[in-house]
Order: C-alpha cells, then structure tokens, then sequence
C-alpha cells in the first residue's frame, strides 16, 4: 500500500527522518514508536504532503504523494488541533468531512451513531464548538471524523495522548476493529508501548530519525521495548 | 521587577511571528504609522486656521465636539486597540505580587499608539493657542486635563473590554443625542461645551480630569486584581453553539459544502465579522470624497472613481483580501482533505461576488449625487467583481498572515494591525479603474472611461475559468510555504 523510497528531510543541514526503504502493505496495523523528536510527525506529514521531502519519495497506492493529489480521497488523518477547524460544532465537522468525502448527512449520522460511548455524552449536542472541548475532546471528535468515508489509509499521530483511561481502553478497541478489516491500513504512532503493541501488527522504531528496530509483537515484544527505550 | 518585565516585553515584540513576515509589509505599516501620526499633527496645526478661516472661534469649536471626539477615540478604541490580558497567563503562579502584575498590564496599555496618536493633535493646537495669544498657563492646563481624560478614556477601554452590551449601549446613546443635535432638537454640547470651556477658563477645572484618571485607574486596577483568576476575566469566553446546517446551501454540491463554512467563519468569529462591518462602513466612503469635491469641481471625477472601488468592494478588501489566511488554524485539514482547489476558491470568490451585488444595490443612494457618479460606482463593481476578485485571491496565495479568528482572545501579538497592511496592498486595485477612466476622459469623455472600467471588469469574468486555472496552479506552488508559515 505505501512505500517509502529513500527518503530524507533535513532543516538546516540537520537530518531529522532518513528511511532507505520502508514498504507497509495493504491492511497492516502499523504502530510507530520513538522519543519525542524521533521523526514521528515529520514522517506522517511527509506522508500526507505537508511537508516536502529533501530526498527521495513516498508512494501511496501506487501514488507519489508530492506529485499528485489523487492519495486524498482513499487517505485520511489527525495529527493535530489544526485538523479540527474550531469554529464548528462536531456535528458540523462531521457532515463537512462527509461531505467532502461524498456521504450524506444521514449516512454520517448512521456512521457517527455507534461512537456515542467514545464520545461519553461530551461531544454531539454539546451546545460547544470544537474550540472550546477540552484537548481529549477535541481529539476524540478529530479521531472519529479521521474515520468517516471509509478511508483505506488511516493515519493517526497520537490517538492517545490526552485521553482519559476509559476513552484509551475505548480507543484501542475501535482501533483493533479497524485493524482487523483488511482493506484498511492504519498507521499509529504513540509514546505509550503498551498500547502500540497492543494495537498493532508490527511495530517500528525511530529514533533520530532511523529506523532501529522493524518488529512483528509477539508476547516478548513490549519487554524488548522497555528495554530498548531505559537504555539498558 | 521592571527589568524582567521590560525585557519580557523586548522579547515578545523582537520574537513575534509577524515581526519575521515581509520586511516591505514592515515598511508599509511603519508609513501607515508615520501616515497618521502626520494627519493628527496636521490637523493639530491647521485645526486652529481652518476654524478661524470659517469664522468660528477655535477653541470654543474644538471644546463643543470634544465630547464626540472622545466617544470616536472609545470607538476605535474597543475594535482595535488589544487588551492585555492574557499575556500574564504564565505570569500568575511565579513569585511576583498580583499587585506588580496589574500595575505593570494597565501600565502597559497607557503606552499604547491609541493614547500616543492624541498628543500629535493636541501638543500641537496647545502650541498654536499659545503663540496666537491664548493664555500659555491656561492653555497648558488645558492640555493638561485634556491628555488626562485620553487616558482616563484608555482605562475606561479596558474596563469595557468584552463587554460589548455597556460599549454598544453608550455608542447607541451618543448617536442617537448627535442625530437630535443634528436635527436641533436637543443639543448636548451645549452642557459639555461649558465644561470644556472650564478646562481653559478656570485655573481648578482642569483637577476634575485628573482625578478622573486617577479614580478610574484605581477603579480598573481594583477590578483587574478582583478578576485575576483563570475562570474569570483572563477566561477565555465560550459561547453556546448551535448546529446550522443551512441546507439550503446543499443545491450546489461541494461549492455549498465551502460556502456554508464560510458562512459559519463569519457568523462564529469576532475577527471575520468585523470584516464584515467594515465593509458596509466603506460604503459611505464616497460621501466623504463628495463632501470634499463639492468645493473643488473638475478633479473630482477621477478620485470617485477611485472611491468608487472601495463603495462596492469593501467586503473585498476587508475579506478577500485575507483568503486563504481565514482557513490558516486549519489549513493542513484542508490540504489532506479530499478537496478540489478550484471549488474552495469559487465558494471565496462567489462570496466576493455576491457582497458587491449587495453593495451595488444599497449604494443606489448614491444617485442622489447625480447619474454620473452612480454610473462611476457601477462600473467599480463591475470592476471588482471581474478583476480585482481574481486580484485579491491571487495576492491571498502570498500573503500568508496566520489569522488569529478569535482575537477577542487578545492572544499574544498584535495581529490586529494588518488592516492597514490590507489597505497598502490594496492600492494597484484602486489605481488600475482610475487610470481606465482617466484614458476614457482623455479620449472622449467620462461616460467612456466608465465603459472602459466595466469592459475591463467583464473581460476578467468572461475569462474567469482561464485566472482561475493560473491562481490554482499559484496556490498549488505556495501550498507547502503557507503550511509553514500558517505553523506559528
């Protein structure tokens, strides 16, 4: 589904992300680890062509992502507070995205229907704009309309900072669901091991913006990780 | 504890963002500054000539509409002027008395270029009196309580500020006590004018504005002490939401889908909707340029024309001008969306097109000046709607100012001030219409460069697809520079 050929960004001559060759096929459940500064968010906007890459390319079913613009309809993500335009309430965010993605008002609402638990009476009818939710809010509202359409590619830059215990166990479920439907690629980043390898099919690691460690979970894995990450 | 301040203060303005934009937009501003630091000196000097020369006497003139000139001043004062509040969020918990805080924010606001711009007038036409054989002790103490109640002014700003029932309530009440002056029904000047008047007249008046300042810093300083806490006055305001979902807007497929969030961006946001009032402000500007030709007959034509652009345009000006800056706290969501270029610009530009159909329609009032210059607004907004709509977003996919929609948040750094920017960029807009008339006029007559000024304005839309292909393309190249910039 994606492949990442060789690519490179630096700032100023400083290196930040250099990938040689990263491939994440079709329906893969791909978490991504690293500390803060590893390349994370640089390699999502990469991804999604807000950035532009020093070096090499990305391509997206069989798009390159700084060439075309045809990735947009099957690809879409929450990175941050500027994914939410803030002045709407949810719902009106909701039918916009689906809207913009060729659903209805009503195949929103059916599609929005399910998450009331996620929401946790705080997000539809809340008499708020987006602006005004609190960060977990905000995210939740953002994490669901990343959902809407049926994208093929889902990508999602922290999905669980922020969020209270109940909404991460919630979250982690919608995830694994999404996972489990092999038509959708999910790309998951977190600083949170236990959830990522919960959540994933295979995990990666940056750090200063390599990739050190390209593991499938298995029982050992989150051990492996702590290990890795206390630098012992 | 004023060196920290002090150097906070430097830090905060070498640091901010928009001091990094555009050196010539710096420039620009820096002139607009200059501008009308030199019109109030101007009118400092010339105000006192000027009266005379009517046959009025100066000073007893200047004291009678000083009480408007003080509800102005308030005016622009409660749209503009940025309040400090929340600049000493991070200030509260640190090892520094509340006290220091509040004397060092109100003290901060009494530097602002509000209560600055004042003394350009009034040093001035102190000066004038002085020389012109007014009493120098008098005329000084004058000045004195004059200056004192600008401040006094200032402070009562900040008491008002968000408070929009108490500042529309008293905009209200002096419009209304102006319109019964005007119709001579009830003249209010002539109980302030006396006061005033006193100011200059009595060695004692001039205490009471003074100790209105002093009173009313006291007041606010107490106020601002008694609010400092993060759920009250540095809270910042939510208001309850509705969903619209204004379906009527849905007949024109992803076209409606943009204009129904710009039409909520307007309605939801201080900042968009100030730009809104301003552009029905702008169209009353002709009156002006006629009050001032109807002295000077023959140049005049050329500057209503030149008005003539601003009549029908301000929603132009005030609006498109900043597009696609309106989008910028979200416009990497809009980058990643499935969204054609061409419609979320259309939705702009039909907007555009729309508010100048709407202006053109409400300045018919304008033919009571005569066809000629009816005609003149007409070609304008033929004008506007055909090339400078394809202008203003053209020049949007460069400008590239990040715009804070909630500034009544008085967030950190003066973005308020790009209005002036605005109006500098705005100039080649202006200039064009008014060069076609002029070859028109020079050719064979007014009624010509009016048709000159429209065929140019027909032209644009006959090959609206063509421009709008180009700005595309332009906003295409400038997609990953805007995306950084609107970073900050």
């Amino acid at each position: 589904m994606i492949q990442i050929h060789n690519i490179q960004k630096s700032y100023n001559g400083t290196v930040v992300l250099d990938i040689e060759n990263l491939e994440i096929p079709k329906g893969q459940s791909f978490g991504l680890v690293g500390n803060n500064g590893a390349g994370k968010t640089t390699l999502f906007s990469l991804l999604l062509d807000l950035i532009k890459p020093t070096k090499g390319e990305i391509i997206n079913n069989n798009v390159a992502v700084h060439a075309s613009e045809d990735w947009k309809p099957f690809t879409s993500a929450f990175i941050d507070d500027t994914f939410l335009i803030g002045y709407l309430t949810p719902e009106e965010y909701f039918y916009f995205i689906g809207e913009l993605r060729g659903w209805n008002k009503a195949d929103v609402d059916a599609f929005v229907a399910p998450f009331v638990d996620f929401f946790n009476g705080e997000i539809l009818d809340g008499k708020k704009y987006l602006r005004d939710l609190s960060k977990g809010n905000a995210k939740k509202a953002g994490v669901v309309a990343a959902l809407i359409g049926n994208p093929e590619v889902v990508i999602l830059d922290e999905p669980f900072a922020n969020l209270d215990p109940t909404t991460q166990i919630r979250l982690k479920k919608i995830i694994k669901k999404l996972a489990e439907d092999k038509n959708t690629t999910v790309l998951v980043s977190s600083h949170d091991l236990q959830h990522t390898v919960e959540v994933s099919d295979r995990i990666v690691v940056l750090e200063k913006g390599k990739v050190v460690k390209d593991i499938v979970p298995t029982t050992e894995t989150l051990k492996e990780l702590e290990a890795f990450f206390s630098g012992e | 504890m004023i060196k920290h301040f002090l150097l906070l203060e430097w830090r905060s303005f070498t640091r901010a963002a928009s001091l990094k934009t555009n050196i010539v937009l710096k420039i620009f501003m820096l002139l607009g500054a200059l501008y009308f630091g030199l019109v109030f000196l101007g009118m400092g000097v010339g105000a006192y000539f000027l009266l005379k020369e009517q046959g009025l006497e100066p000073l007893e003139t200047v004291n009678k509409y000083l009480i408007y000139y003080f509800v102005v001043d308030l005016a622009f004062r409660f749209m503009l002027q940025k309040m400090p509040s929340l600049a000493i969020r991070p200030l509260l918990p640190l090892n520094i008395k509340r006290n220091a805080i509040v004397h060092y924010v109100l003290g901060k606001s009494a530097l602002s270029f509000f209560n600055f711009i004042h003394w350009f007038f009034f040093i001035p036409f102190t000066i004038v009196l002085i020389i012109e054989g007014y009493a120098p002790i008098q005329s000084i103490l004058l000045l004195k309580a004059v200056l004192c109640l600008v401040y006094a002014n200032n402070y009562f700003a900040v008491l008002i500020d968000k408070k929009d029932i108490v500042f529309y309530s008293i905009v209200g009440f002096f419009i209304a006590l102006f319109g019964l002056q005007y119709y001579g029904y009830f003249d209010i000047t002539t109980f302030t004018q006396p006061f005033f008047q006193g100011l200059y007249s009595t060695y004692y008046l001039f205490l009471i504005p003074v100790i209105l300042l002093f009173v009313l810093y006291f007041y606010t300083f107490r106020f601002f002490k008694s609010e400092l806490y993060l759920d009250e006055s540095l809270a910042l305001k939510q208001e309850v939401a509705t969903t619209e979902n204004l379906t009527f807007f849905d007949q024109w497929g992803k076209l409606g889908t943009f204009l129904k969030n710009d039409i909520r961006l307007i309605k939801r946001n201080k900042r968009a909707r100030t730009a809104v009032i301003m552009s029905v402000l702008f169209l009353f500007y002709g009156l002006y340029f006629i009050m001032m030709l109807k002295n000077s007959p023959g140049a005049g034509e050329a500057l209503m024309v030149f008005a003539g652009v601003f009549i029908t345009g301000g929603f132009l000006f005030s609006f498109g001008q900043f597009v696609p800056s309106w989008d910028s706290s979200y416009y990497p969501l809009m980058m990643t969306q499935n969204i054609p270029y061409k419609k979320y610009l259309d939705s702009k530009w039909w907007l555009i097109a729309v508010s100048t159909a709407i202006m053109t329609v409400l300045s018919t009032f304008y033919l009571y000046f005569g066809v000629d210059i009816y005609l003149g607004i007409l070609a304008c907004a033929v004008f506007n709607i055909g090339i400078n709509s394809h202008l203003v977003l053209l020049g949007g996919a460069y400008i590239k100012t990040p715009i804070d929609l909630t500034s009544n948040k008085n967030a950190f750094g003066d973005k308020k001030a790009f209005n002036l920017k605005a109006m500098l960029i705005s100039l080649p807009k202006v200039l064009l219409p008014v060069l076609l008339f002029l070859i028109g006029k020079w050719i064979y007559s007014n009624e010509l460069g009016y048709l000159l000024i429209a065929l140019a304005g027909i032209s644009g839309l006959v090959f609206k697809n063509k421009v709008f292909a180009l700005i595309e393309k332009i906003y295409k190249q400038e997609k990953h520079a805007a995306l950084k910039a609107y970073k900050q």
